[in-house]
């Protein structure tokens, strides 16, 4: 809050309609603080729009998603509406196949700028809760993902939540208990439609949005952190632009980039429904999960075959949660990049990371 | 460099009418085109999905004739409510023999009518329009129009409702 607003500052103010409101609301304000706003500009800079393309994504994901709510019955009927939207009603496919395009770009744009924040080593003091968030956003987008997935109920969307919920049953003492409550009885039922729609549509998109305000609130306040190497640069030979209107011009093209994009996808790719589920029937061949939780299915996969048995799963389950937690306290244990100094070990952790990232993933496509 | 952003600059170009567009402007006019053709691109599919039930609601409406079954008619003093299309309709038996079908949306705000047995008329409960059951003439209470009148034929068994 600045010691005078430019309503007691008695600013000139446009003439009409705009000037009315501007008197009241002081919008000069808001528009004068974007104009001093600065951006750096460096060789890194193109990374810095992604995370303007993830939200992008997101509020794609609230307008679809608030068009198939519309027609969507949960619950018993779940299948047969989704039958509905796909085949009857018009442009239907549409709206679906942009809301399943649209959260794999989502969780695509999100591990971009997830990996190129912790590259750019932009978790450190003071941003560390921004790191934190992100990662807290990231993980409810993968959450959204999985509970989204059983809502058409066709073979595939069963079988990944049965198997995907293989996973938090493994947990010691709990585990079976947690996941009977998770899908409400002893399998994947109607009754679980109804739970993950709730969580897919009330709970998930509250917590999201203010983890989100919380998230974008930091950003404003700490504003875009610099990579190390340009931080080793003098102040002279730094270079930024401004955010309004330079910056938020190309955030906005590339928000039309990411759109044409997701455009192309869904009409020429549009998303394909299964027979429906039935519980009776064996598992369709070469079922898998979802891309961005392949990494994650080979892991156990060949864990499973190395050591047979809960064992193999307990030590996979194992090397996610040392992986992850490392991966959260970054900012906590990563003491060179603190001293402005370029952390090579933190780089060297990322590149792992990643490459054992893409690395499985593409095994498992292989392995199917 | 300098030099050739200057060269470039004062350049105008005629536009239809004799009217000038300078550079500024055709890209101005280009980013609005655009934008237009998104918007729609984007607002097109979204409104032919709002619209679909509607679009289907006008469809099963345009139906011009429907047939009960004999064993649908009321006894006689009584009336049977049903769809004609997506519109409620009123068959009543008089008690004199003569069948009537009409309308059942009350002209006023909508609702749907009802036949009264024991004063053999026409009542909207919502608020308290009265209508001829011979006719469907609105007699009392706020309705302004009349309650639109269906033929009714038996033939074959059936009976055979249509639009007047």
């Amino acid at each position: 809050m600045g010691k005078s607003t430019s309503l007691e500052r008695n600013v000139k103010r446009a003439p009409g309609v705009y000037g009315w409101i501007d008197e009241r609301l002081d919008l000069t304000a808001i528009t004068e603080f974007a104009c001093a706003k600065e951006v750096p500009e460096h060789k890194h800079s193109f990374w810095y729009y992604w995370g303007g393309i993830s939200l992008f994504l997101f509020l794609t994901q609230l307008v679809s998603g608030v068009l198939l709510l519309l027609y969507f019955r949960p619950g018993a009927d779940s299948y047969d509406s989704v039958r509905q939207i796909t085949y009857d009603i018009d442009f239907g496919w549409l709206i679906r196949s942009a809301h399943s395009w649209s959260a794999n770009l989502m969780v695509l744009a999100i591990f971009i700028h997830m990996f190129s924040v912790f590259f750019m080593k932009a978790y450190r003091k003071p941003r560390e809760f921004g790191w934190w968030s992100g990662l807290v956003l990231a993980g409810l987008t993968l959450v959204f993902g999985f509970s989204g997935y059983l809502l058409p109920m066709d073979d595939l969307a069963f079988f990944a939540t049965k198997v995907g919920l293989e996973i938090p049953r493994t947990i010691p003492v709990v585990g079976p208990f947690l996941v009977s409550l998770i899908q409400g009885g002893d399998s994947v039922s109607d009754v679980t439609i109804q739970r993950f729609f709730a969580l897919h549509v009330v709970v998930l998109p509250l917590i999201f949005i203010g983890v989100l305000a919380f998230h974008l609130w930091l950003v404003q306040k700490h504003g875009n952190a610099l990579p190390p190497d340009e931080e080793l640069k003098p102040e002279s030979e730094r270079r930024s632009i401004p955010f309004f209107p330079n910056f938020f011009t190309k955030d906005l093209a590339m928000w039309l980039i990411t759109l044409n994009v997701l455009a192309v996808l869904a009409s020429l790719y549009p998303w394909q429904l299964g027979p429906q589920a039935e519980p009776a029937s064996p598992a369709p061949d070469g079922i898998h999960p979802e891309w961005y939780f392949m990494s994650q299915f080979q892991v156990l996969k060949v864990f499973g075959k190395l050591m047979p048995g809960a064992l193999g799963e307990a030590a996979g389950i194992i090397v996610f949660t040392v992986a992850g937690v490392m991966w959260t306290l970054i900012p906590l244990y990563d003491k060179d990049s603190a001293r402005a100094v370029q952390a090579r070990r933190a780089t060297w952790f990322g590149l792992v990371v990643l490459g054992a990232f893409i690395a499985l993933t593409i095994w498992g496509y292989a392995d199917i | 460099m300098k030099k050739d952003s200057n060269k470039v600059k004062p350049e105008k170009a005629d536009g239809p009418g004799g009217a000038t567009m300078g550079r500024r402007g055709f890209v101005k006019a280009g980013i609005g085109a655009m934008s237009v053709c998104y918007v729609g691109a984007v607002a097109y599919p979204v409104y032919r999905y709002l619209a679909a039930p509607a679009k289907r609601a006008e469809e099963t409406a345009k139906i011009s004739q429907i047939a009960l079954p004999m064993d649908k008619l009321p006894p006689a003093g009584t009336a049977l409510t049903f769809m004609f299309g997506s519109r409620p309709a009123l068959l009543i038996h008089l008690a004199d023999g003569t069948k009537v079908c009409l309308d059942a949306v009350c002209t006023h705000l909508g609702c749907t009518v009802k036949f009264e047995t024991d004063l053999q008329r026409i009542h909207c409960a919502c608020h308290g329009g009265v209508y001829d059951a011979r006719t469907g003439k609105n007699v009392s209470g706020p309705p302004p129009k009349p309650l639109k009148p269906y033929k009714v034929e038996f033939a074959n068994g059936q009976i055979n409702i249509s639009r007047a």
